[in-house]
């Protein structure tokens, strides 16, 4: 059965195979208006490094490792926290044959989170993979739910690394230079992100998030992709839990055989011809009692692995957020500039179509000079014009939108089938597994108990 | 050690004896009243054993253990108890069982018996059994009522374990030699339902059994003070077994009780998967396979539960039972030989008065009587060596109920380890077997799978095409 490292080392290989293709589609730079000019840039040359080339191509990167360390946080108290190190070679000197040593640098789980919030904020439309869970859920009773033990360690190991190089194959993401930056320059790094200003950002989109508005006329397939993402949620998370609980339940089945061991132990000492059968048989059933843990504990990277789905659940509902965000804007704009147009048609021919209270209160205090009313045209015409470019601004913003979200939707579509396809072949294979090694046991115990 | 005896005798046939058991033999006082009692009766003219008899001392002979290997050649009784039916009362509620039994036993009148039994009369055959061979192994019968688990007596499962039960119990007198023999045994099986109550009434009274519990109880208290070394290792095996079976007995429920649990949870657990298919379209397949692998796999794990409850559960439950015959079997065998040590104290107590030099009380007692001192003494001489005489007499019986009642307990106890390894054994292989079957099925379930999966094109170029 696969070892931690012989899945990233797959996961690796597979993403870089697989993101070949991805990459070979055309993936334009979307400029949103939280991009300033040089920033549009900026983005425009990146990508026109050579199409499909992404930073995994030219970089290995892996997390090494993980340490303790003990420093000081926000409130000046002292706390233990978990740093990995990052490794980094680039290609072109592995494959002409030299061997050098990677670049490496530390980070700590908080690092990588902001990393990732400077993404969502950078990429609205982008399905930014998830890190793995900050804290351990869908916790059975044996397995811990401590920040700090090693098995669980070992797990967040295992996904930041896979969530870097998720990042790193990715089309458009592994462009960017922050993430350059956060897998090259250790201590700088901080400074250079918040001075993007992508904190304000993330706090905007946070609410707008959350926001209740209704649009009118959203791009029906994100309306589907909204709900589908919905229901990935709940579906997932409820196989987890119900998961855990199997794997708790089977955890106490397995245990209990170990009092076999035990009792037959204690027994064989009192029987004469019984005694060596008794004995033999009582230590394959310690030995079986014991095969739970390594069973179980593989298990947790098939769990791992749906979890990683369930957080992508809602990275993906964010993007259909967004766009109905975006959408909701663009209505808004187009209503506003309608209105306005329709107070200049009144002013200009003193029609008044709509009831306004304006209207109802010039007919009761008498109407205005001309001189005001020029005025009032004047400024409406400004608000016109400035409104048509915002509606224009908008409208391309929304179109161009859509087709960098649906392209990326696409393709997280198809990876997430692949993969969770892979994820549930694997999940066979431990089951078989499992079975081949209860098949033994019990054929040795049958053995044991012959000799009886 | 082990030996045949095949002729049988009647009690008024001395001289028949075989002389390959002469070895064995006791120096009898009396020559009548010899019982022999012999597994193999195609030789039988006829008798009736007079098993419900209390056994004297004189009557008993060594007890020979049997090959193992004839029980199943020469079985010619065959039980069944099967058909249970509720029978309601005005008083009443109550189960019978079928009892069935087919026999070339020539003490029988017929081949073939079918008569109702319930659960009281059971009692009655094994306390009847138990009274006429107190140091022979009795299997035992299943408990009267479940407390634990709040079971209703007349539950379908409960009423099946007990019909097992029931009928192991009776097989298992049947295999033995001694206790087969016995002729309530014979009633039991035998007789219509009004002739056994008649029958039940007879023997001896209530009484007088009460007696022999009193005295039983008495010696118990005052306790054996010279146990030969075989029995004192018997009962330390006998201690650390129960202890053993017990924690067995316990640690197969507990198992029970988990894999009933985790069965609960899996059957939660496939449907998770068939839920999500419905909102999946590529996966939407193999999500619905690894929901059907769990469910297949809940079936078996629902056998596998099963048969460990009707296989494994019971036989343990049994041999905890048995440990406490076992344990009643020896405190019986340390009465009878207490009962025999303090007779022989009696005696000796006796024999000290008679040899005492003087006695002033009997001779002021006499002299009070106006009787001639030397006249007294002589009086209360001879008044002694009688009830020493007496006294005498008892104990030889005692000594040979002793005498026979360990032979009896040795015997049968080499027969009940060989039966003890023999359950166990067989319902622990037949476990490993279920679940290595278990194992296999599952195995199966998932290798099918997995098969499927891997027969579907695995380019990427092929993976839009539906199929």
């Amino acid at each position: 059965m696969l070892s931690v490292s012989c899945l990233s080392a797959l996961l690796l290989h597979t993403l870089e195979r697989r993101m070949a293709d991805a990459g070979n589609k055309e993936s334009a730079p979307i400029g949103g208006d939280e991009f300033t000019n040089t920033e549009l840039e900026n983005n425009k040359n990146n990508t026109m490094v050579e199409e499909g080339s992404t930073l995994l191509r030219r970089m290995e990167i892996s997390v090494a490792e993980a340490e303790k360390r003990t420093g000081k946080n926000t409130v000046n108290m002292q706390e233990i926290f978990t740093v990995y190190l990052i490794e980094t070679r680039p290609i072109d000197a592995i494959t002409e044959g030299h061997n050098p040593a990677p670049d490496s640098l530390w980070r700590r789980y908080s690092e990588f989170e902001i990393l990732r919030n400077y993404l969502l904020v950078t990429y609205p439309f982008i399905v930014v993979p998830p890190l793995p869970e900050k804290r351990a859920e869908f916790v059975w009773h044996k397995l811990s739910a401590d920040n700090m033990d090693p098995d669980f360690v070992e797990r967040r190991r295992v996904g930041l690394e896979n969530f870097l190089l998720r990042v790193a194959s990715h089309s458009v993401l592994s462009n960017d230079k922050i993430l350059y930056h956060f897998l090259t320059e250790e201590h700088r790094w901080k400074e250079v992100v918040y001075e993007t200003g992508f904190q304000a950002k993330a706090d905007s989109r946070i609410k707008a998030l959350s926001a209740t508005f209704r649009v009118k006329n959203p791009d029906k397939r994100f309306t589907e992709m909204k709900h589908y993402s919905d229901e990935l949620q709940s579906l997932t998370s409820q196989l987890l839990r119900v998961r855990a609980r199997v794997a708790d339940r089977l955890y106490g089945v397995y245990k209990v055989h170990g009092n076999y061991g035990r009792v037959f132990s204690e027994w064989s000492a009192l029987e004469k011809e019984m005694g060596d059968g008794l004995q033999s048989a009582g230590h394959h059933m310690d030995a079986y009692a014991a095969s739970v843990d390594d069973m179980l504990e593989e298990e947790e990277h098939y769990a791992d692995q749906l979890k990683e789905y369930l957080f992508y659940a809602e990275a993906l509902r964010a993007v259909c957020r967004k766009h109905e965000l975006t959408q909701y804007e663009l209505e808004t704009a187009s209503s506003d500039l309608i209105s306005k147009k329709q107070q200049r048609e009144e002013l200009a021919t003193g029609m008044v179509r709509t009831f306004s209270f304006k209207g109802m209160t010039n007919k009761l205090f008498g109407q205005e000079t001309p001189e005001q009313r020029e005025a009032k045209l004047s400024l409406l015409e400004e608000q016109i014009v400035q409104g048509e470019e915002t509606v224009t601004e908008k409208t391309v913003e929304c179109e161009e939108y859509v087709k960098g979200a649906w392209v990326d939707m696409q393709r997280f579509k198809e990876q997430k089938d692949r993969d969770l396809r892979e994820a549930l072949i694997g999940y066979a294979v431990m089951q078989i597994s499992m079975c081949k090694k209860g098949i033994q046991v019990w054929t040795n115990a049958k053995e044991c108990f012959h000799k009886m | 050690m082990s030996r045949t005896i095949d002729a049988v005798v009647s009690p008024t046939q001395t001289n028949t004896i075989p002389a390959d058991i002469s070895g064995q033999m006791l120096d009898l006082d009396e020559d009548d009243d010899l019982e022999v009692f012999s597994k193999d009766l195609t030789l039988a003219d006829g008798n009736m054993f007079n098993a419900s008899m209390p056994t004297s001392p004189g009557s008993m002979v060594n007890q020979c253990k049997f090959e193992e290997d004839e029980e199943s050649d020469s079985k010619d009784i065959f039980i069944t108890v099967d058909n249970p039916e509720s029978h309601v009362t005005a008083i009443e509620t109550f189960i019978t069982y079928r009892v069935l039994t087919k026999t070339t036993r020539s003490e029988f009148d017929n081949s073939e018996y079918e008569v109702r039994r319930r659960y009281q009369d059971f009692l009655w055959l094994k306390g009847k059994l138990e009274d006429a061979h107190s140091t022979l192994i009795v299997h035992p019968l299943p408990e009267k009522f479940v407390v634990k688990g709040m079971v209703e007596r007349f539950n379908g499962d409960f009423i099946e374990t007990r019909r097992k039960a029931l009928h192991k119990f009776l097989n298992r007198i049947a295999d033995h030699p001694i206790l087969s023999c016995s002729e309530d045994f014979k009633v039991f099986l035998s007789a219509q339902a009004w002739e056994l109550t008649t029958y039940k009434k007879q023997g001896p009274g209530f009484l007088s059994r009460m007696g022999e519990t009193v005295r039983a109880v008495a010696n118990s208290v005052r306790g054996v003070k010279n146990r030969p070394e075989e029995f004192t290792a018997i009962q330390e095996y006998v201690e650390d077994f129960s202890n053993k079976i017990g924690s067995l007995d316990k640690v197969t429920q507990r198992i029970v009780k988990e894999q009933k649990e985790y069965l609960e949870e899996l059957k939660e657990y496939g449907p998770t998967y068939t839920l999500w298919s419905g909102s999946e379209e590529e996966l939407a397949e193999q999500l619905k396979g690894v929901a059907g692998c769990i469910e297949r796999c809940c079936k078996e794990t629902e056998e596998q539960v099963g048969h460990l409850s009707d296989t494994l559960v019971p036989v343990l439950h049994e041999y905890v039972l048995c440990a406490e015959t076992l344990k009643a079997v020896l405190r019986r065998r340390d009465n009878i030989q207490a009962e025999f040590e303090a007779k022989n104290e009696a005696l000796a107590t006796k024999k000290v008065d008679r040899d005492a030099e003087s006695s002033d009380l009997g001779f002021v007692w006499g002299s009070l009587l106006g009787k001639n001192p030397e006249e007294a003494r002589h009086q209360r001489q001879e008044r002694l060596d009688g009830e020493i005489e007496e006294l005498k007499e008892e104990i030889d019986k005692l000594e040979d109920r002793v005498e026979w009642a360990n032979n009896a307990l040795k015997g049968d106890w080499g027969r009940w380890q060989r039966s003890m390894r023999g359950d166990l054994k067989s319902a622990f292989l037949s476990t490993a077997e279920k679940n290595v079957d278990y194992y296999e099925k599952c195995l199966a379930v998932w290798e099918t799978f997995l098969l499927s999966q891997r027969t579907e094109p695995s380019e990427e170029t092929d993976r839009d095409n539906t199929p």
